[in-house]
C-alpha cells in the first residue's frame, strides 16, 4: 500500500517521533513548541484541554533534551503527551471535569502519571472530560462540551473525549484516558483513534479519581497501536499502593506486535450484530472483518448470551460504588465550599448541589437507592450475580476463540445535544463495551472507516492479560491500511 | 427485683497496637498536634487508595486464637457509609457479613466462686474516626484527623452477661487478655478500649429479648457498671408503670449518673453498607495461621492454672499474680532468684510490693525494686539474718533506692541477733526491770508473755530472732 509519508511533525506517530528525537532530527524542546502553538490555535474552537501547562511542558522537554545529551533516554523520552484530567498531577490543578473540583490543587502524582514521567515523557496539560467520568459524550463536563474533529456538530465520545478529540486534531500525539464502561474506547471510535482499556489490574488506580472502583482503569489513546503499545508498556506494572493492582510482568508489547495472524480464531458475538446496531456502521465493521480475512484470520460465531443484561447491570454496580466513592466531597477538606453555611447539613446539602452536575447526581442518587436497606438484595446483590454470568460468558467464549470482534459504539459519532436529556439512549452508546468492564477483560478500539465523515470504530476484546495480543491484532491491520493515518481536514 | 431478668451484650472497641495505621502509613502515636499524624490517605483525598496492614491483621488472628474462635480464612471489608465531618470519606472501612474473628469465647470469674461461659459472636477489624473539637473554637467545630485510620477490633459478646457485675468481669477479662496478648495498650483514658453497652430487661421466664437500649462510649469500668445499673432501672420503671421501651442509642453522663436518649430510630441510620471494591478479600493462608499462633503468649487462665499447679499457690493468689503478663513474670522471676519459697514470693510481691506500687500508682514495670533485688531480700529472710518485720524496713529502703538488700542491712546494722547468750542478756535485762508483771504471769496471767515478747524486741531494736525469742522467754518465765 502506497502511504503518504507526513513529514509535518504534529502528524507524525509517537513511534516516529521518539526515532526523530533519538536522530536529532528535533529536540524534544522544538517538538513539544509544535504541540503547544497548535494547542494554542485550535484547542478554542475544540475545548479539549482544561489545562494547559505550557511552562512546566517546557522545563519537562528540556529536561527530557538533557537526558538525551546524557545518553539516558529511552522510546519515549521527550514526547509530549496529555493527561486527561482524572490523573492527580502534583501542583497541577486536577478538576475530574467539575465544579467540585475546579480549584484543587492535587498534592501529589498519580502512578500512571509517575510511570509516563519516569520514561521521559512531556506532560502538556490536563484533557477534558465528562464530570467524573460520568458520561458518553463529554457534555457532563463543567468545562463545557468537546467538539469531535472530524465533525464540529458531533460529540466526541466520552468520558475520555477530551483525550480521543486532542489525538485526532494532533494536538497531542498521545494521551490517557480511563474506562469504566467504555470511556476510552467509545470516544477512540468516534473520533477515529486507537485506544486501548487493559485487564482490571494491570494500570494502578492510584492518583486516579474513582468513579467506579471495580470497573475503572487506565489506558493510553493514541493514533497507532504501535504508539499505544509504549504507552502501555510504561504506565502498567504492580504498585503496592493500589491493592487491586495486579503483581504480574509487563511484557514488551512493541516486541510482540509483528506476529502474524495465521490461524488467529476471532469470534464475532451473535448479540453484538442484532438490533440496535446502525447498519452503515455494521457494512464498515464487516468490511473489517473481511480485512482480518485476508490476514489469515479465522471468523467464528460465538454467543454472549447475557449481553443484553450488561447495561441494567452496570446501571446499578456503577452508580452505587460512585454514590460511596464521592461521598468525600463534602465541602469540608477540600473542593467546593458553599458560601456562608449556617449549619452542617446546608453546608453539605450546598456544597454538594452546587458541586456536581446532574448526571453525577442522578448517579449519586440512583446509587445510594438501590444500596439502601430492602433494596440491597433486589439492585446490587442480583447485578452482582449478572456480572458473574456475564463473565461466564466470556469464559466459554474463550474456550473457543482467541479474540472477539464487533463494533465499539452502536452508531458513529451524534450530535452535540442530541441525546443529552435522554440519559437511556446515551446509556445504550456503550452497549457493546460495558460486558468488558464488568468481565475485568481488556478490550481496544481502532479506527476501521468512515460513515460519512465521522469514524468508525472496531472493538477486540481478548482474554485476561492478552493486551499483547490485542494490540499484536490491531497493529497488523494497521499495516495494510490507512485509516489510522486519516486526519480530519480543519486540523491536518 | 426478682422478678426481672437483665440481658446484656457488649460491643469492644479495641485500639489495636500498631506502629501505623490500618489503611496507610501515618503513626498511629497518641498525642500528636491535630492534624500531624493524618496523611492524604486519612485525608481522603481524590484518588487515594487503601492498602491493609498485614500487622492489624496478625493482631485479629491472634485474638481469634486467643478465645478459641474460628478464624476465617477469608475475610471481606465493607463500607458503612455516613456523613460526619470527622469521617474523612463519607465512609467507614469496616468489616461487616464476613468478619475475620468469628464465634469465640471468654470464661469470666464471677463473685461466688464460679465461673461463666461468655460468648464472643464476631471480632472484626475497622477503622476509627477522627475527631470533632467543639471546644475553642467559637461557634466552629474543629477537626483533628490524627485518630483517623487507627486499626481497631469490635470484639462483640453474645447477650449472656445477665448482671452489671458480670458485664464488668467479662469486661475486665477482655481487657487482661487483649493487653496480654499485646495487641492493646489498654489505655482506657486514651480511648484505646471503649465499649457500648445492649441492655434490656425481661421477666424471668420469658424466652423473647425484650426491646434494647444501646449505651455508647463507656470508657471505664466503673462507667460501665453505673451506666448499665442505671438503664436497667430505667427500663424496669418504665415497663412497671406501663410504659415501652424503645430501641434507641443512649448516652451515659457520669456527673449525673444517668443515661439520656442520643437519637431516636426515626433518625437511624441506613449505612448502605456494600464490599469495598478498592480492597480484596482477606485471604489468611495456613501459614500465617500457624504464625500467629506460635507466637501466642501463655494466657491468663493457662498461666493461673500452672501457678496453682507449680507453685503451690491459691487460685485467689494466681488469680492476682497473673491479672498481667509483667506481673507474672516478675512474680516467676522472684521465685527463680530465690531459687524456691513461691509462697513467700508470693506474700511479698502481692503485699508490700503492690502497697508500694499502688500508693505510687505505678505498674510492675516502673517497680524500682527488681525481682533480682526482692529476692535478694527474701533470701535474709529465709536465712533468718533479718526477720519479717525488719524486712519491711530494708524493704522501704530498697524501694528509696539505698542499694540492695544486704548492703542496706550492713549499712544499718539490721542484722537479726541469733546469739542465744546474747538474747538472754536482753531477756535478763527485761524481767529485771519488770518484778511487777513477772509475779503477775507466775500467779498465772499467761496473756503478759507477748508484753514480755514486746519489751524484749524493743530492746533489742526488733533484731532478735522471734523464735528464739519466744523460746528462751518462756523457759526464764518458768523460773
Amino acid at each position: 500500500m502506497n502511504l503518504p509519508s507526513p513529514t509535518a511533525m504534529h502528524d507524525q506517530t509517537i513511534a516516529r517521533l521518539g526515532a526523530g528525537l533519538a536522530a536529532g532530527e528535533f529536540s524534544s524542546e522544538e517538538l513539544t513548541r509544535v504541540f503547544l502553538a497548535r494547542i494554542e490555535q485550535f484547542n478554542p474552537g475544540l475545548n479539549a484541554f482544561i489545562t494547559v501547562t505550557a511552562e512546566s511542558a517546557l522545563a519537562q522537554a528540556r529536561a527530557a533534551d538533557e537526558r538525551r545529551r546524557r545518553g539516558e533516554a529511552g522510546p519515549l523520552t521527550g514526547v509530549p503527551i496529555a493527561h486527561k484530567d482524572i490523573f492527580c498531577t502534583d501542583g497541577v490543578r486536577t478538576s475530574c471535569g467539575s465544579r467540585m473540583l475546579d480549584r484543587f490543587i492535587a498534592p501529589y502524582n498519580a502512578t500512571v502519571v509517575e510511570n509516563l514521567a519516569a520514561a521521559g515523557v512531556v506532560m502538556l496539560g490536563k484533557t477534558n472530560m465528562d464530570e467524573f467520568a460520568m458520561g458518553s459524550s463529554n457534555e457532563t463536563s463543567f468545562y463545557g462540551p468537546v467538539r469531535n474533529p472530524w465533525d464540529l456538530d458531533a460529540v466526541p465520545g466520552g468520558s475520555s473525549g477530551g483525550s480521543a478529540a486532542a489525538v485526532a486534531a494532533r494536538l497531542t500525539p498521545g494521551a490517557t484516558g480511563t474506562d469504566t464502561g467504555g470511556s476510552i474506547r467509545q470516544p477512540a471510535a468516534l473520533c477515529g483513534i486507537t485506544g486501548i482499556k487493559p485487564t482490571y489490574g494491570r494500570v494502578s488506580r492510584w492518583g486516579m479519581i474513582a468513579y467506579a472502583s471495580s470497573l475503572d482503569q487506565g489506558g493510553p489513546m493514541a493514533r497507532t497501536a504501535e504508539d499505544c503499545a509504549l504507552l502501555l508498556g510504561a504506565m502498567a506494572g504492580f504498585d503496592r499502593r493500589d491493592s487491586t493492582c495486579v503483581d504480574r510482568p509487563v511484557p514488551d508489547y512493541v516486541a510482540l506486535l509483528d506476529r502474524p495472524l495465521h490461524g488467529l480464531k476471532i469470534g464475532l458475538p451473535r448479540e453484538y450484530f442484532g438490533e440496535g446496531l446502525d447498519g452503515e456502521v455494521a457494512r464498515v465493521v464487516e468490511a473489517a472483518i473481511t480485512e482480518y480475512r485476508k490476514l489469515g484470520a479465522e471468523m467464528v460465531e460465538i454467543s454472549l448470551p447475557n449481553s443484553q443484561l450488561a447495561i441494567p447491570a452496570y446501571y446499578v454496580i456503577a452508580p452505587a460504588e460512585c454514590s460511596s466513592n464521592l461521598a468525600r466531597f463534602d465541602g469540608v477538606r477540600y473542593g467546593h465550599r458553599c458560601e456562608n453555611p449556617k449549619d452542617l447539613l446546608d453546608l453539605y446539602t450546598r456544597s454538594r448541589a452546587e458541586g456536581f452536575g446532574a448526571e453525577v447526581t442522578r448517579r449519586i442518587l440512583v446509587g445510594t437507592f438501590v444500596l439502601s436497606a430492602g433494596y440491597y438484595d433486589a439492585y446490587y446483590l442480583k447485578a452482582q450475580q449478572i456480572r458473574r454470568l456475564i463473565s461466564d460468558d466470556f469464559r466459554r467464549a474463550f474456550d473457543q476463540v482467541d479474540v472477539i470482534a464487533g463494533p465499539t459504539s452502536p452508531t458513529v459519532a451524534f450530535n452535540l445535544g442530541e441525546k443529552v436529556d435522554d440519559p437511556i439512549t446515551m446509556y445504550l452508546s456503550d452497549i457493546y463495551t460495558i460486558a468488558v468492564n464488568l468481565a475485568g477483560l481488556p478490550g481496544l478500539s481502532l479506527p476501521v472507516g468512515f460513515v460519512g465523515q465521522r469514524p468508525v470504530g472496531l472493538q477486540l476484546i481478548g482474554n485476561y492479560f492478552a493486551e499483547d495480543q490485542l494490540l499484536n491484532v490491531a497493529h497488523r491491520y494497521q499495516q495494510v491500511t490507512d485509516w489510522h493515518q486519516r486526519s480530519p481536514v480543519a486540523f491536518a | 427485683m426478682m422478678e426481672w431478668e437483665t440481658v446484656i451484650g457488649l460491643e469492644i472497641h479495641a485500639q489495636l497496637a500498631t506502629q501505623s495505621k490500618i489503611f496507610s502509613g501515618a503513626s498511629t502515636a497518641y498525642g500528636a498536634e491535630p492534624n500531624t499524624q493524618a496523611c492524604a490517605i486519612d485525608l481522603g483525598m481524590p484518588g487515594v487508595l487503601p492498602v491493609l496492614n498485614r500487622e492489624a491483621a496478625r493482631m485479629a488472628v491472634i485474638f481469634g486464637l486467643a478465645i478459641g474462635a474460628d478464624v476465617a480464612r477469608r475475610s471481606v471489608f465493607a463500607r458503612k457509609n455516613y456523613f460526619y465531618p470527622d469521617l474523612p470519606k463519607g465512609y467507614q472501612i469496616s468489616q461487616y457479613e464476613l468478619p475475620v474473628v468469628q464465634k469465640g469465647q471468654l470464661t469470666i470469674d464471677l463473685e461466688d466462686g464460679s465461673s461463666k461461659v461468655i460468648g464472643i459472636t464476631r471480632a472484626h477489624l475497622e477503622e476509627d474516626a477522627g475527631k470533632s473539637l467543639h471546644e475553642d473554637f467559637h461557634e466552629l467545630s474543629g477537626i483533628d484527623l490524627n485518630r483517623a485510620g487507627t486499626p481497631l477490633l469490635e470484639i462483640v459478646s453474645e447477650p449472656d452477661l445477665r448482671s452489671a457485675k458480670e458485664a464488668v468481669a467479662y469486661m475486665k477479662k477482655l481487657h487482661q487478655m487483649v493487653v496480654y496478648l499485646g495487641i492493646c495498650d489498654g489505655n482506657m483514658q486514651e480511648g484505646s478500649f471503649r465499649c457500648d453497652a445492649n441492655v434490656s430487661v425481661r421477666r424471668t421466664g420469658d424466652p423473647k429479648f425484650g426491646t434494647r437500649a444501646e449505651i455508647k462510649n463507656l470508657n471505664s469500668f466503673r462507667f460501665v457498671e453505673r451506666a448499665i445499673e442505671f438503664e436497667i432501672e430505667r427500663q424496669i420503671d418504665l415497663i412497671e408503670a406501663g410504659g415501652k421501651v424503645v430501641q434507641e442509642t443512649r448516652l451515659y453522663d457520669p456527673d449525673q449518673g444517668e443515661t439520656r436518649s442520643m437519637r431516636g430510630k426515626e433518625e437511624a441510620n441506613d449505612y448502605r453498607y456494600f464490599p469495598d471494591p478498592d480492597l480484596l478479600p482477606l485471604v489468611l493462608d495456613d501459614e500465617f495461621i500457624a504464625a500467629a499462633r506460635a507466637s501466642l503468649p501463655e494466657l491468663p487462665d493457662v498461666k493461673k492454672q500452672r501457678f496453682v499447679e507449680q507453685y503451690g499457690l491459691s487460685s485467689y493468689d494466681a488469680g492476682v499474680l497473673t491479672a498481667s503478663r509483667e506481673l507474672g513474670d516478675y512474680y516467676e522471676a522472684t521465685v527463680a532468684a530465690l531459687g524456691g519459697e513461691p509462697k513467700l514470693c508470693a506474700n511479698w510481691v502481692m503485699g508490700d510490693l503492690a502497697a508500694f506500687l499502688n500508693k505510687e500508682n505505678r505498674d510492675i514495670a516502673q517497680s524500682p525494686v527488681g525481682a533480682a533485688q526482692l529476692a535478694g531480700l527474701l533470701r535474709r529472710i529465709q536465712d533468718q539474718t533479718i526477720s519479717g518485720k525488719i524486712a519491711k524496713e530494708v524493704f522501704e529502703a530498697l524501694w528509696a533506692g539505698e542499694g540492695d538488700a544486704d548492703a542496706i542491712i550492713e549499712k544499718r546494722g539490721l542484722k537479726q541477733i541469733t546469739d542465744t547468750s546474747a538474747i538472754e542478756k536482753v531477756i535478763d535485762a527485761v524481767i529485771a526491770a519488770n518484778p511487777e508483771q513477772l509475779a503477775q504471769y507466775r500467779a498465772g496471767k499467761d496473756k503478759l508473755f507477748g508484753f514480755f515478747v514486746g519489751q524484749v524486741m524493743k530492746l533489742s531494736k526488733g533484731k532478735a530472732n522471734p523464735q528464739q525469742v519466744n523460746d528462751l522467754l518462756a523457759e526464764k518465765l518458768k523460773g
